[in-house]
């Protein structure tokens, strides 16, 4: 089957690539730019360890065609924040332990971060309903609410002193 | 799970999508927000050479509201749907539905159109449209008609729509009175064991008209004239609210599946119906 030519910007930088229109999003992300932190758990649309944000929209990449994401925006975990400069959600992970195993962590905090974009101040209700696509065998999820909640207050509280 | 290969396409406008799909005939399909299709797909339990994907078409996304005509996109998300105010004002069972389908994840992705075409009974658009007695535009190589929902439905993914037409909008008029999208399911992101869509209007402490639908209880979505018949001119007291939820559970045929057996699916059913039906009268 012919390769079609994807134009993708994937954390702020343009890629290029050929792909089947077949191929999956979350195997272009992984396998052709090695951008590895988007995991694969179910590849049945249920998990979200595969999110990733593409043109603004928490997506789950295993259900996203590399045909349907050319010319889209992406931002992954990579380019939430780095080893040596983590992102508030990855320190407040780190510190409220939010993660055990870590497997589900990448497409948590992705998915985190745009539900803090579009509700920055959210109740644990409402951060419980926002992260219902993410799925973890370990943690039992409350320490993954209270480190979204203790982040939110976080990137506010720092906001308000800017002010 | 990777899927058979396909040819991919991308049209701007609604007739080159049309005249693609009589074109390629039966091996195509559109693609809308792809998660129905998608996972079918990679079960490879759908055998597709082309795929349509609509996303580019401008024609077929936005909300309008006119009077109390509601016009709304086939690519409108539910996402759109539940942030839309304007919408949540004339008809609020549009955002309490969307919010009980699936994940956020999902939503951002999966459209209207593609939830009332798809013909899956567990949809749960198709049953809330059969409610509203919503109307479902459709565009084919020859032109546009216009298909009742309440028509649309033949069987499990079977539609009055043709492989060659693709269904633009969907119309309704903005229900007055109390509503309720009751849903009943095993956890978030599955579809229901048994859902119902009540729409009631109340004058001088009676009911003066009622609209009854039920999701994922027959091979298609059930609307239920007999329920709404049962409700009209009463007094929506526990008697009424019984003989409709009766008359309700006449008119739906569930099949045994992983969500239960026949006989538990009708007591969830009949607990769902009467919820919604309690519910849309406390909002009349
Ligand atoms: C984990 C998960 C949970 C879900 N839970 C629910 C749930 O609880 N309730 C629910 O209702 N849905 C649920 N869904 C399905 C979801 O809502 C889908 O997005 C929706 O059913 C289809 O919309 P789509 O835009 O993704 O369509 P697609 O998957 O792109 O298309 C579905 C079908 O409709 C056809 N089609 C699409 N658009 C058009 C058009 N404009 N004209 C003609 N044909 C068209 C396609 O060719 C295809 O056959 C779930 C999905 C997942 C992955
Ligand atoms: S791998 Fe995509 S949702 Fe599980
Ligand atoms: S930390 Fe192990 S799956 Fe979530």
């Amino acid at each position: 089957m012919t390769k079609m030519h994807i134009k993708l910007t994937v954390n702020g930088k343009a890629e290029e690539l050929l792909a089947e229109p077949r191929e999956l999003l979350i195997h272009v992300l992984r396998e052709r730019l090695n951008l590895t932190g988007a995991h694969i758990g179910c590849e049945t649309s249920h998990c979200g360890a595969c999110t990733v944000e593409m043109n603004g929209k928490s997506v789950k990449s295993c259900t996203v065609f590399a045909a349907q994401a050319n010319g889209a925006e992406i931002t992954t975990i990579e380019g939430l924040g780095s080893p040596d400069a983590l992102h508030v959600l990855q320190r407040s992970f780190r510190e409220h332990h939010g993660l055990q195993c870590g497997f589900c962590t990448p497409g948590m905090i992705t998915r985190a971060h745009r539900l803090l974009q579009e509700n920055p101040a959210p109740t644990e209700d409402e951060v419980r309903f926002g992260m219902a696509g993410n799925l973890c065998r370990c943690t039992g999820y409350q320490n993954i609410v209270k480190s979204i909640l203790a982040a939110a207050s976080e990137i506010n509280a720092a906001q308000e002193a800017a002010e | 799970m990777i899927p058979a290969a396909f040819e991919y396409h991308r049209p701007v406008d609604v007739t080159s999508a049309a005249s693609l799909l009589r074109r390629l005939g039966d091996e195509a399909r559109v693609l809308a927000g792809g998660h129905s299709l998608i996972p079918m797909m990679k079960l490879r339990m759908a055998a597709i050479e082309h795929l349509i994907d609509l996303q580019d078409i401008d024609a077929l996304k936005g909300i309008s509201i006119d009077g109390d005509t509601v016009t709304i996109g086939a690519m409108v998300t539910q996402a759109e749907l539940i942030a839309h105010e304007g919408l949540a004002k004339v008809a609020p069972i549009l955002r309490e539905a969307a919010l009980q389908i699936a994940d956020p994840q999902v939503r951002y992705m999966g459209t209207l159109g593609g939830n009332v075409a798809n013909g899956d009974p567990g949809n749960d658009m198709p049953g809330l449209m059969q409610a509203l007695g919503a109307a479902f535009l459709l565009t084919g190589p020859d032109g546009a008609r216009e298909v009742a929902a309440r028509d649309f439905y033949e069987a499990a993914y079977m539609t009055a729509r043709e492989e060659d037409e693709i269904l633009t909008a969907v119309r309704f008029t903005a229900p007055p009175g109390g509503y309720a999208y009751e849903k009943q399911k095993r956890k978030i992101g599955d579809y229901a064991t048994a859902a119902a869509a009540v729409l009631i209007g109340k004058e001088g402490g009676r009911v003066a008209h009622a609209s009854v639908a039920m999701t994922n209880l027959s091979d298609t979505p059930v609307w239920s004239p007999a329920a709404a018949k049962a409700l009209t001119g009463t007094d929506c007291g526990p008697e009424a609210i019984r003989a409709a939820t009766e008359a309700a559970l006449a008119d739906i045929d569930p099949t045994e599946d992983n969500r239960g057996p026949v006989a538990f699916k009708r007591h969830v059913a009949g607990i769902i119906i009467t919820r919604a039906i309690q519910r849309a009268w406390s909002r009349a």
